[in-house]
């Protein structure tokens, strides 16, 4: 093998590690016994921990791969441990709960991995037919994954709605790559950035291509208006699925948009600027209102992860390397807490997910201690509690929008008083959950099951990384910038 | 090194609490008592090393956090300085009142009330706005779990209300920090501060961020018409709940006012002074009103706060060396006597269960030394010479008469309400014929709550007495203050206080003077 392409190799390696990991989940499969599948999860979550080293394998040797294809940058260095962690808890989620559900099956593990392996070429893609490429990967493990619980009907509904919405999506992004292309004769991000700057005035029909490009992705990090489908899916989805679902692909498909927005169309920022302005403030709005009146917590979670994608919006909406870095960091911090609330319920509700009601959640402080703290822990990082990571999150989102408003002048500033007021109306419905917790009374017929040690590793990590990310952010932190900057910019 | 032990060492002593088992409630109560003890220890070294010339911070602390913009940097000058022995007082006066009250979970409960106190000193010590942030927030989740789950019959819908009311404040004043960091490139107090001093900002910037910090401080305080979550706060909420929230926490409010909107936005504040003085006059009056017609006797003196800090926002607004000497003393009055108040009302409740003043009549013939006590806190609450309150509330009426002497008549017409709302409920409580057969039996009060009592009691007296001892170490901090806010407008307001005999230039010279005087003239 020649160096050349050794260090492609390298800077590929993350997907490469998932992807085998995937396939030899696959061949074991057949040999393994039902009492054994279990196994396989755990075959698995090695694989996600491999690809985990094999992160820092990619990072050592930075740069372009495959013909500047992947671009294997600090960026996407980044965004790959957000995802693979994501995956790696949700895989530690899914072990015990497949026994529960009696849905212990090697694909579903073999299609985590693909899927996360699809996020990572998306977070690394510098192509946009190769990001085509890793959004259909994803997208089309996870159009599976949802379904997963053959009998259950709401799965079924979900899975399909999923990919129905889902494939008019994709379609929609890859015909705004077809218009990109042919306003600027090229595919590569860079570039069409070099294309559209030369060109003094941006084409219509690039701009054209833009907006179905965010259409396409607009869909998959669930933001308004292309944010209907979501609940539905959230909550028909198997609980460790939703807990992939709402994490691993909204922070790749937000690296994506980053790259496209802020590299290939960084020329236009007060083009775009105004499409994400008013997208963020009706994702907010529609996540935090249709929250409030939720009973069900995996919706009413669901539609939290909607309004939280307002607050990523928020920092989006900067335009600038700061703002980039703010993305980044909130990703980050989201994903940790959002895990964490998801696989609590993946604990609590019991066989067949049955009890998901709020107030099936009463007593739980006297009754489970521990598992209502991490709960409380969550919801308050998600609420946006200062020595959380979500404050954090928040804090840095706010900052880089109104650290842009020499450039996009007084709206952007409303854009943070709009924010800021919604992280108070979102404070009602999380506190609603703490309130049945402790202050309610305890339901009789729920009997405590003890919590797995496979789920209970996981929820202890995504309960440290969410103090760790409120209390000492400065590492994480630095990455981010590092990261943001070495993206491109115009 | 201090204040970070002080700061923390409720917190360790949290730890502590956590280890021990949940059923072992007389270790749990002795543990979070002495440590609490340990902590006033503590703030009393801080007081007794405290150099009262010194109008700098004193026992600053500093260490890089994030980045460079944020760091953990502490200090205390006169104006924190005691209420972080407030607070720190308070403390184990809470939590000796709820040794009994307090039978269903009770780790929680005195994690909780730690966790409260940490929070609350790291507000008044922190000079990083990060860090006052962090702390402030902190303060909300466990007075939310302690009104939700150890308060009375509508605890959820008070506690709820509670929350909701201060985050939407104080989510607009992250945005205001954040703005400043934008202008000023640093979230340090003093730096902000000397950046602003350079008067580079526009008007209307100025407005805004004043506004939305005092909005946030303006709930907490809370001042007329952002009240409305005071009375089911407190109402609902257990004794020490109350103890807390009334005698430290509406302070961080005051405490805010006078830290970071005066001396950051000097203009806007001075702009704003006449709005705000006529709604801490309305506050007076209206709580005053309001609080006469309770007919429960929490409520009522739930009210009484809603006017009593009204006059300590009107002492900030009135700008001079003895109204903003008697705005932080008054804090500190009501701190105690409120806190007292609500004990007493705390340890009829514990006899009763009912707050309704109805239930009770003729209490001082089964309860002669309660009822006594109850007198006694009354009377330093309606600011009877020589007792605490009257100290404070003097302070602020002549402060504030030297320049708005229609302000000051109108307030002074709360010091009469307070005598009678006060005065009457206490004699319906406690005079006349037992009206209710129940309340004949009713033990006096134990040996725990007389040690409460006769501590409260004695503060009260003391703070009555002693109050130089107080305004002379915040003197130097409060003309620093005022230096900001009088530097560039009005340098020549008339430096007299036109009563009783103090020297003309008292202002200057120092309130410490002027009090004196005062006293001399209220004995």
């Amino acid at each position: 093998m020649s160096t050349t392409q050794l260090l492609n190799l390298y800077r590929v390696a993350p997907e490469f590690h998932l992807c085998i990991a995937g396939i030899l989940v696959m061949i074991l499969d057949p040999f393994v016994g039902p009492s054994r599948k279990r196994w396989l999860g755990w075959l698995a979550f090695a694989g996600a921990l491999f690809a985990l080293l094999a992160v820092h394998r990619a990072y050592e040797s930075q740069g372009m791969a495959y013909d500047n294809l992947i671009s294997t940058d600090s960026f996407s260095i980044f965004m790959h441990v957000v995802v693979i962690v994501a995956a790696s808890l949700a895989i530690l989620g899914s072990i015990d709960y497949l026994d529960r559900e009696g849905i212990q099956r090697g694909e579903y593990y073999a299609l985590v991995l693909f899927a996360a392996a699809g996020m990572g070429i998306l977070a690394g893609a510098n192509e946009l037919v190769t990001a085509f490429v890793g959004l259909e990967m994803s997208s089309i493990s996870t159009y599976v994954l949802v379904g997963f619980r053959r009998k259950a009907a709401v799965s079924n509904e979900a899975s399909m709605k999923y990919f129905l919405l889902g494939s008019f999506a994709t379609a929609f992004f890859l015909y705004g790559i077809a218009m990109v292309y042919g306003a600027t004769g090229t595919t590569y991000i860079d570039k069409v950035q070099a294309a559209l700057q030369t060109s003094g005035s941006i084409p219509s029909l690039a701009i054209i291509g833009l907006g179905l490009m965010f259409v396409g992705l607009g869909f998959k990090v669930v933001i308004a208006p292309f944010q209907v489908y979501g609940p539905d899916v959230y909550e028909g989805a198997p609980t460790p699925v939703t807990t992939l679902l709402a994490s691993a692909p909204k922070a790749a498909t937000f690296a994506l948009m980053l790259r496209v927005f802020y590299v290939s169309y960084g020329a236009a920022s007060e083009f775009w600027f105004w499409a994400i302005w008013i997208s963020a403030v009706l994702t907010m709005f529609i996540g935090n209102l249709a929250a409030l009146v939720q009973t069900n917590v995996k919706r009413m979670l669901a539609y939290s992860s909607i309004a939280h994608a307002g607050y990523i919006l928020v920092a989006f909406a900067a335009s600038t390397s700061l703002g980039v870095a703010a993305v980044l960091f909130y990703l980050a911090a989201y994903v940790l807490m959002k895990v964490g609330a998801f696989l609590v319920v993946t604990h609590l509700g019991q066989q067949g997910e049955k009890r998901l009601d709020i107030q099936d959640y009463a007593g739980l402080g006297t009754k489970q201690p521990v598992l209502a703290v991490s709960l409380s822990l969550f919801l308050l990082s998600l609420l946006g509690l200062p020595a959380t990571a979500g404050f954090l999150g928040k804090f840095f989102a706010f900052e880089s929008a109104l650290d842009a408003h020499s450039v996009h002048g007084v709206a952007i500033i409303w854009l943070v008083v709009i924010a800021a007021i919604n992280s108070v109306i979102g404070a009602y419905y999380y506190l609603r959950v703490i309130i049945s917790m402790y202050f309610a009374e305890p339901s009789k017929d729920y009997v405590p099951s003890s919590v797995a040690p496979a789920l209970s590793v996981a929820i202890f990590v995504a309960a440290a990384g969410t103090l760790y990310l409120g209390l000492l952010p400065s590492r994480v932190l630095d990455f981010a910038r590092a990261a943001a900057d070495s993206l491109p910019l115009h | 090194m201090l204040l970070s032990v002080i700061t923390f060492l409720p917190l360790l002593s949290v730890a502590a609490l956590l280890l021990l088992r949940s059923d072992d409630h007389a270790w749990i109560r002795r543990i979070a008592l002495i440590s609490s003890l340990f902590e006033f220890a503590f703030s009393l070294i801080l007081l007794f090393r405290f150099d009262p010339s010194n109008a700098a911070y004193q026992f600053t602390e500093y260490h890089r956090w994030i980045g460079d913009a944020i760091s953990y940097r502490l200090g205390v000058d006169g104006i924190s300085l005691f209420l972080v022995l407030l607070t720190t007082f308070l403390t184990p006066i809470a939590i000796l009142c709820s040794w009994e009250s307090i039978q269903t979970n009770v780790k929680g409960f005195f994690v909780s009330l730690l966790v409260i106190e940490t929070a609350m000193i790291g507000v008044f010590v922190s000079l990083d706005l990060f860090l006052f942030f962090l702390f402030w927030e902190l303060t909300l989740i466990p007075m939310y779990f302690m009104i939700g789950m150890w308060g009375h019959e509508r605890r959820i819908y008070a506690a709820v209300k509670f929350i909701l009311y201060t985050m939407f404040g104080s989510i607009l004043m992250l945005v205001a920090i954040l703005w400043l960091y934008g202008l000023s490139g640093t979230f340090d107090l003093t730096d902000i501060q000397q950046y602003l001093a350079t008067g580079s900002l526009p008007h209307t910037t100025e407005l805004l961020l004043f506004g939305a910090f005092f909005l946030a401080f303006a709930i907490k305080v809370p001042l007329f018409p952002l009240h409305t979550w005071l009375p089911d706060a407190h109402t609902e909420a257990p004794t020490a709940g109350s103890v807390i929230l009334a005698g430290v926490m509406l302070k961080l409010g005051t405490y805010g006012i006078l830290r970071f909107c005066v001396p950051l936005f000097p203009k806007a504040a001075q702009e704003m002074a006449p709005l705000i003085g006529v709604l801490a006059i309305i506050g007076i009056v209206y709580g005053a009103l309001v609080a006469t017609v309770q007919t429960d006797l929490k409520r009522l003196v739930a009210y009484t706060s809603v006017s009593h800090l009204g006059f300590v926002v009107l002492g900030i607004f009135a700008f001079n060396t003895t109204a903003i000497q008697g705005a932080i003393y008054q804090m500190l009055n009501h701190g105690v006597s409120t806190g007292a108040l609500f004990l007493a009302v705390g340890m009829l409740y514990d006899r009763r269960h009912t707050h309704d003043i109805k239930q009770f009549g003729g209490l001082a013939t089964p309860m002669p030394i309660l009822m006594s006590f109850f007198l006694f806190i009354a009377l330093s609450s309606l600011a009877l010479p020589p007792l605490n309150g009257f100290i404070g509330e003097l302070m602020i009426l002549i402060g504030t008469y030297i320049g708005h002497h229609v302000w000051a008549s109108w307030a002074s017409s709360g010091a009469v309400l307070s005598a009678i709302y006060l005065l009457w409920a206490y004699q319906r409580v406690a005079f006349g014929e037992v009206t209710v057969e129940k309340n004949r039996a009713l033990p006096d009060a134990s040996t725990r709550e007389r040690i409460i009592l006769v501590t409260m009691a004695l503060a009260i007296l003391f703070m009555g007495i002693a109050s130089p001892l107080f305004t002379r170490r915040m003197e130097p901090s409060v003309e620093n203050v005022l230096q900001r806010v009088n530097a560039p407008v009005n340098a020549s307001r008339p430096a007299r206080i036109p009563c009783m005999g103090a020297p003309a230039d008292a202002q200057t010279t120092g309130g410490g003077a002027a009090l004196a005087a005062v006293q001399a003239g209220g004995r």
